[in-house]
């Protein structure tokens, strides 16, 4: 899947995101905040370039760069796309910074018991899919991964199942994402831009805007 | 579903239409953006040859990676420097007017908007930061988004967002001595648990909310997110239009606030609104409440017992294993006693004018613990004007805390006020995440800032209670 989203005369390709495969690297641990997944003093960037070796930087150095235990550092998972991850992930900041690392380290889709709202949100934004499964379906499908690491995950967006091996499972997939990712429009602002006839009557209506905060119509 | 909520009703007069996707486009009243989020969406806009479409109801700020000391430019530090000059030129093409150092009036993001009167009830309003939910204490709408949302907002003055549900959580009673706002919002992430609030919007109500100012609402809708809630939110009552009146925009256009306050009072909740779920806590039972682990939703009571982890719900108990393990407390104890070696007194929770009024009455007259650092970084450049006016940072420096300039500073480490190894930080932050305060060995408990006070004085948690008993008697 290509997700790089280039500009061509202002006009933006946003490609359909109706299913991701690849194999998968399983993250354990419940209430994984951002501040994991990106530690704030990398966020000291202008550009998100360059996040991606980075991600769990402090899970998996130490203090003197050693590397430590983490799925991130083991060769086996160097090819991985698919992010196996149990309850509420990504919760904490609202840093886009986290997924961006993620997306940049190689992940185009995270598996999980449960997301923050606002991580969500935002890989949604870059095109990656977060779906949902029990804790049961992701404590297998985590095994599985750990026995075979070169293991393909097709994650079927549309259908919302996710078949390994032999096996394959009903996931939950947001009807917004969903719809967002399948029919090509999670990059909302050319979508939205559109409606700027009705964004200015909306701001005319509201008591509180100021004509002189409103723009001239092109 | 609810209906006749304040939620419902803001979002019905900003929402714009329904997209595609299932989700509304919403009208953004007030955008914020700060240095850290904000680069790469102005550079997403550059790459797609987009303007700022709504210049006039975005407001900007630097915080986060400001330095609290000496702030000379260019600043020490390069990355630092390199990302407020990046905001510099990004504000000044866009012409989006810029709370700046030389202003007089930067400061944290969520503590700036409310002072100057653009935090507005029934506003929507966005930022590239999760701890926006603060500006709910004036019955806004407002939430956090990622770059790639803000990159929306500044391009089409509007975001895709999709209605949540909405949860009344009803605070009956009074708040005892030494009990804070702070400790409502600990208790209630606690009880409903950091995951608690996914899929909702928080509305604090009842009698305990209702008497508290502005400060303490703020407080509370601040840490909504630590919850889980996206956002959360205060109905606007004679308390919020007092503070309005009081703000530069209404004071410039007392006109303005005649004129508005009809709106205010339209969006408050319906007494017959429907909720989809309703939370009461009883405000006489707290006490104060200061956290054992690394989530905001491990806390307890001061005179309470940390829990064995086999106590604690299945999916619980791994991650308070390990916050055990790196706090170094075992089940059992009490964190009352628990040494401290610095104590931090800021950010956009607990970093307001009577936040650390109440501290320094803790203070006054006594000594900073010799193995404790202390320091006090006010939210803002107002707060901090006004806490010199009226002799706070004499009784702070007198007593042996270090007196700063205002931001983000320690709750997140992005400057250089940091933990070093794995000291131990009383602190009126809100995240207590392993390396939030600059170092992964660092340790965090949560807690209001009168306790912090006591915790800078006696060199461990206390229950500032105590203090309060041996400064009357
Ligand atoms: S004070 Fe802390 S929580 Fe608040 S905006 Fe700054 S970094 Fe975020």
């Amino acid at each position: 899947m290509i997700r790089e989203v280039r500009t061509d005369g202002g006009e933006v390709e946003i490609p359909e995101v109706d299913s991701v495969s690849g194999s998968g690297v399983p993250i354990r641990g419940n209430d994984i905040d951002t501040d994991q997944i990106i530690p704030a003093r990398f966020m000291k960037v202008v550009t998100f370039d360059g996040l991606g070796e980075f991600a769990f930087f402090d899970l998996r150095f130490d203090d003197d760069d050693n590397q430590k235990e983490h799925p991130f550092n083991e060769d086996r998972f160097q090819d991985s796309s698919v992010m196996v991850v149990n309850s509420n992930f990504g919760c904490g900041s609202s840093r886009e910074h986290a997924p961006q690392a993620l997306m940049r380290w190689g992940i185009d889709a995270v598996i999980g018991e449960s997301f923050a709202e606002i991580f969500a949100g935002n890989c949604l934004a870059l095109g990656i899919p977060t779906v949902t499964a029990d804790s049961e379906t992701i404590q297998e499908l985590q095994e599985w991964v750990d026995a075979n690491p070169d293991g393909d995950i097709d994650i079927d967006v549309d259908a919302e199942t996710v078949t390994y091996g032999d096996t394959t499972v009903d996931v939950t997939v947001d009807e917004a994402q969903r719809k967002a990712l399948v029919e090509g429009v999670w990059d909302t602002t050319a979508l939205m831009k559109s409606n700027a006839g009705e964004v200015r009557k909306k701001a005319e209506e509201l008591p509180y805007v100021d004509d002189a905060a409103i723009p001239d119509a092109e | 579903m609810s209906e006749g909520t304040l939620y419902d009703k803001v979002w019905d007069r900003h929402k714009v239409t329904t997209l595609p996707t299932g989700q509304d486009q919403l009208f953004v009243g007030l955008h914020l953006i700060h240095e850290v989020t904000s680069p790469q969406a102005f550079g997403m806009l550059r790459e797609r040859d987009l303007e700022v479409a709504f210049p006039e109801l975005t407001h900007a700020t630097v915080d986060h990676i400001v330095p609290t000391a000496d702030q000379s430019r260019p600043y020490a530090e390069d990355a630092a420097e390199e990302m407020m000059t990046e905001l510099e030129d990004n504000v000044r093409e866009a012409g989006i007017e810029f709370s700046d150092p030389n202003s007089g009036d930067q400061g944290i993001v969520h503590v700036i908007g409310p002072e100057q009167g653009i935090t507005q009830p029934g506003k929507t309003i966005v930022c590239g930061d999760s701890h926006t939910s603060t500006h709910g204490a004036f019955g806004a709408l407002a939430f956090g988004i990622g770059t790639s949302q803000i990159r929306d907002v500044l391009a089409t003055g509007t975001l895709a967002f999709e209605k949540q549900k909405v949860r009344k959580i009803q605070v009956d009673g009074e708040l005892g001595e030494g009990v804070e706002a702070k400790d409502v919002i600990l208790e209630i992430i606690r009880r409903l648990g950091t995951e608690g609030g996914v899929g909702y919007v928080y509305e604090y109500a009842g009698e305990a909310i209702e008497n508290l100012g502005m400060e303490g609402r703020m407080s509370i809708c601040n840490m909504s997110i630590e919850g889980g809630a996206r956002a959360g939110y205060v109905n606007p009552d004679e308390t919020t239009y007092e503070w309005m009146k009081e703000t530069d925009y209404f004071r410039d256009n007392p006109e303005k606030f005649d004129e508005l306050k009809p709106y205010w009072e339209s969006i408050r909740s319906d007494a017959d609104a429907e909720y989809d779920d309703v939370v009461t806590i009883d405000a006489n039972e707290l006490e104060p409440v200061v956290t054992w682990g690394t989530t905001p939703g491990q806390g307890i009571g001061i005179a309470e017992e940390i829990p064995a982890p086999e106590d604690l719900p299945e999916d619980k108990r791994d991650t308070a294993r390990r916050a055990q393990e790196h706090m170094r407390v075992d089940p059992g104890e009490t964190m009352d006693g628990y040494e401290i070696d610095v104590t931090f007194l800021g950010s956009c929770t607990n970093a307001r004018l009577p936040d650390l009024r109440r501290a320094a009455e803790i203070v006054q007259g006594r000594q900073v613990h010799d193995d404790v650092r202390a320091m006090v970084v006010p939210g803002s450049q107002r707060v901090q004007e006004a806490a010199e006016a009226e002799g706070l940072k004499d009784i702070f420096e007198d007593a042996g805390f270090d007196w700063r300039n205002a931001g983000c500073s320690m709750c997140l480490g992005m400057n250089e006020d940091q933990l070093e190894g794995d000291e131990a930080c009383a602190s009126s932050s809100n995240r207590n995440f392993v390396g939030r305060q600059g170092s992964k060995d660092g340790r965090t408990i949560l807690m209001n800032p009168q306790m912090v006070a006591a915790a800078a004085i006696t060199g461990e948690v206390t229950d500032v209670r105590e203090l309060k008993e041996v400064t009357t008697a």
